[in-house]
């Protein structure tokens, strides 16, 4: 059975409109122009992501900026090696953010483990624990990586429909390669 | 998964909290920590009655993978131990395999690993000033700390390929030599440091409200700083004169000549926030009259010792130390005879700093104890490992 | 002074409990019996000429082999300038001992992580209990006979190789993989370059959506 297409609209259920794709684009536009990120810099990869917030490789000039409380942030960058005593945080701070929410996992170490595949007290992936939008790779990825890594997560948000709240931008998780989600 | 909120009493080990008290965690996710440090803090309004910390939130197992990695493949893994001043931590692990295999650096590998180590160390501590300007409150002396600490990434990622997280040294020496040019563009560098260090003087250090939110706060006596074990420039803040790089020397460091910053109290008292806070000033201006005569005096020749592929030292053990940007940091290897350790231990200036925390605690408000902690410039990688 | 005059100090005042100083490879220590440590800390700290103030760093080793666990103190002199390395051994199916947290506040947090990652129990200490691991894990880490328990509350602790997935795709499917991402960047037409001129094409990744099933 094929999935249902979430772009489609069912007759008889819109309410005013059956096409809402210039509010669509509207409301996405201002989201993907003002995301605030939530600060969860773990390790290494946190002091990347200070640079790229800093003078040179400004995270600022998309409207980027970061927020300490997860209730005011719409994007988590986890940027660092995820361990099992901070992993029940971790859910309960993803849980503290409010809808639309996106995430973005910054480096080896929160990709997969990294560089501690061996160690008794690393988390293998945030994705264990949280579903993630967009992986950057890197130990630390540079400034120009996690900017590209925000321009997929602004992709990702244009994707994203009003009426049926679905994101059909989502990567597969069954896909077995990292693929990129570009485009609609 | 439910997180256990008794847990946080249980730390504190103590339920008469009074009527007015609430116990609350700064931490593990927090801006101001330093890394991601829980402090479970019992407090009557702003005034705290014990803060505890709860470390181990980025325990990695470092000194696991250490008996489990060859020797030469641990170098990577000490970068993570300390991400902000790398270059001390692989040379600390050099130091000490190299000592175990009883091999020596040649003169041309000492000098260069001077020069990388203050430089990062003057990167390290505009981060640690930087955003302890920032824990107070002042945004801009952090903009102004990463813009300059940019120019230190863009020299260090000539030399040896990375940012961050360097894997420059190797047991016997450092991995690559010097590019053409790269002294030149260090002295600019520093020439500009030079000048730079006074206007940052004339922005934060001198600074009424900076002066006034750091004076007479987070007072550690001489005596208190040694029996805890403190190490750096949080020891040296106190008043006492100790420093791994003259008192026990090693490298090239007895070639070079430099003054050692120690806390006067020319503010408020010897011991305070303001004397670590200006004590990390200080170094760095020391460090860059490092990296200009180690430069000037940079000695011909190999940048690698004579060393197999695959190590297998005799059984022992051998200690090695270096004098990082946050203090003394130790290396204890254990040897039986194989490819890889039979045990590796780390010890670092910032686990030290967390056991004083608490006894500091006792009767002082939220914005002091944000302050203490980052004048003692703790960094999570060091605590947990 | 010396750690050769140290250790004559120590055997002085303690006798049979402090043994010779080591003659292995590398930095020599000095092994002394696990009932008198705090009296030999105690000795080492207040002695006049002695003077080691500084407890520069306790930490243990396991030595299945031999059935002990080994207590290591580093312990340093600010104003004479000598360290000494002390060494005590513990019996590896119980092992206990004594704190030396009244002799350096540095010990509190040094014997919590020994606790945690050996399972030494330092008796008298004010607060024993785990640092670095979470509370209720299970086993001490660093011990050499150490099984993970194979997750925590629920988070499994491997991840599946996507080298391994990748082999396990078949010949066919890679081939029609390729023929489909070659088949978008020809339809995409790039012009047509002159010899020697060097050009990167860029090849067109396909999005998740071309595979109807949702995997290759």
């Amino acid at each position: 059975m094929t999935p249902k297409d979430p772009l489609q609209v069912e007759p008889g259920t819109g309410v005013l409109f059956t096409n809402t794709s210039m509010i669509d684009d509207a409301i996405n536009l201002a989201r993907k122009n003002s995301i605030h990120y939530l600060l969860f810099g773990l390790a290494c990869c946190g002091i990347e992501l200070m640079q790229t917030g800093g003078p040179r490789a400004d995270l600022d000039r998309f409207a980027a900026i970061f927020r300490a409380s997860p209730r005011q942030a719409d994007l988590m960058i986890v940027a660092g090696t995820l361990t099992y005593k901070m992993a029940v945080r971790t859910k309960l701070l993803y849980d503290q953010m409010a809808e639309p929410k996106y995430v973005l996992s910054m480096g080896s170490c929160a990709n997969c483990g990294g560089l501690f595949q061996t160690s008794y007290s690393v988390c293998k992936g945030v994705d264990k624990i949280i579903p993630v939008d967009v992986y950057v790779p890197g130990c630390p990825p540079r400034p120009e990586a996690l900017t590209e890594g925000l321009l997929r997560i602004q992709d990702i948000m244009m994707c994203e429909r009003w009426k049926t709240k679905m994101r059909p931008g989502r990567v597969d998780p069954n896909a077995p390669m990292m693929i990129s989600s570009k485009g609609k | 998964m439910a997180i256990d909120m008794e847990l946080d009493r249980h730390i504190l080990r103590r339920t008469d909290a009074g009527d007015e008290e609430i116990v609350v965690n700064f931490g593990p996710q927090h801006p101001s920590t330093h890394g991601v440090i829980n402090f479970v803090t019992q407090t009557n309004g702003e005034v705290i009655r014990r803060s505890v910390p709860d470390v181990g939130y980025l325990h990695r197992g470092l000194e696991k993978i250490g008996e489990q990695v060859p020797y030469p493949g641990y170098m990577p893994f000490t970068d993570r131990i300390d991400y902000l001043a790398a270059m001390f931590a692989n040379e600390g692990y050099a130091v000490a395999i190299e000592r175990l295999l009883g091999v020596e650096a040649p003169p041309r590998a000492k000098y260069i690993r001077a020069i990388a180590g203050e430089l990062c160390r003057i990167s390290n501590h505009f981060i640690s000033v930087g955003t302890m300007a920032q824990d107070i409150g002042a945004a801009t002396p952090l903009t102004h700390a990463l813009r300059e600490r940019e120019s230190i990434n863009d020299l260090l990622e000539e030399l040896c390929g990375a940012r961050l997280t360097f894997n420059y040294h190797r047991i016997g020496g450092v991995a690559f030599d010097l590019p053409v040019g790269w002294g030149d563009k260090v002295l600019r560098f520093l020439d500009h440091l030079d000048s730079y260090i006074q206007e940052w003087d004339r922005l934060i250090t001198f600074n009424k409200i900076f002066v006034k939110r750091l004076a007479n706060v987070g007072i550690i006596t001489r005596e208190k700083a040694i029996d805890y074990g403190l190490a750096g420039p949080n020891l040296r803040g106190s008043g006492v004169n100790w420093d791994i790089r003259r008192d026990m020397p090693y490298g090239a460091y007895p070639d070079f000549e430099f003054k050692i910053p120690v806390g006067t109290g020319r503010v408020g008292t010897i011991g305070d926030c303001w004397d670590r806070f200006f004590v990390r000033v200080q170094e760095m201006v020391e460090s860059s009259k490092i990296v200009r005569q180690a430069l000037a005096k940079l000695p011909e020749g190999d940048i690698q010792a004579k060393v197999a592929r695959k190590l297998k030292p005799d059984a022992g053990e051998a200690v090695g130390r270096v004098e990082s940007a946050r203090g003394e940091m130790l290396y204890y290897a254990v040897s039986d005879g194989s490819e890889k350790a039979y045990r590796l231990r780390v010890r670092t200036g910032s686990f030290m700093a967390m056991g004083i925390i608490e006894e500091l605690s006792h009767g002082i408000m939220v914005a002091d104890l944000i302050a203490i902690i980052a004048s003692l410039d703790v960094v999570a990688p060091e605590v947990d490992r | 002074m010396t750690q050769e005059e140290v250790c004559a100090q120590l055997k002085e005042k303690f006798g049979e409990a402090v043994g010779a100083l080591s003659e292995t490879k590398g930095d020599r220590f000095v092994v002394v019996k696990s009932e008198k440590i705090v009296d030999v800390c105690r000795f080492l700290k207040t002695t006049p000429g002695l003077d080691f103030d500084y407890c520069q760093d306790i930490t243990a080793i396991d030595w299945p082999a031999r059935k002990v666990i080994e207590v290591v103190y580093h312990v340093y002199s600010l104003e004479h300038r000598h360290g000494l390395v002390v060494k005590v051994e513990t019996d590896r199916d119980k092992p206990t001992l004594a704190t030396v947290e009244g002799v350096w506040k540095a010990a509190t947090w040094l014997e919590r992580e020994i606790y945690d990652l050996f399972g030494v129990n330092f008796e008298g200490h004010s607060d024993l209990r785990r640092i670095l691991m979470p509370d209720d894990w299970v086993g001490h880490p660093l011990r050499k006979d150490y099984q993970e328990a194979g997750g925590y509350h629920g988070i499994g602790n491997t991840r599946p190789d996507p080298l391994v997935q990748l082999s396990k795709t078949t010949d066919e499917k890679r081939k029609a993989f390729v023929a489909a991402a070659t088949a978008a960047a020809a339809a995409a037409a790039p012009p047509v370059v002159e010899p020697g001129t060097a050009t990167t094409t860029a090849t067109a990744i396909p999005s998740a959506a071309a595979d109807p099933e949702g995997k290759v």
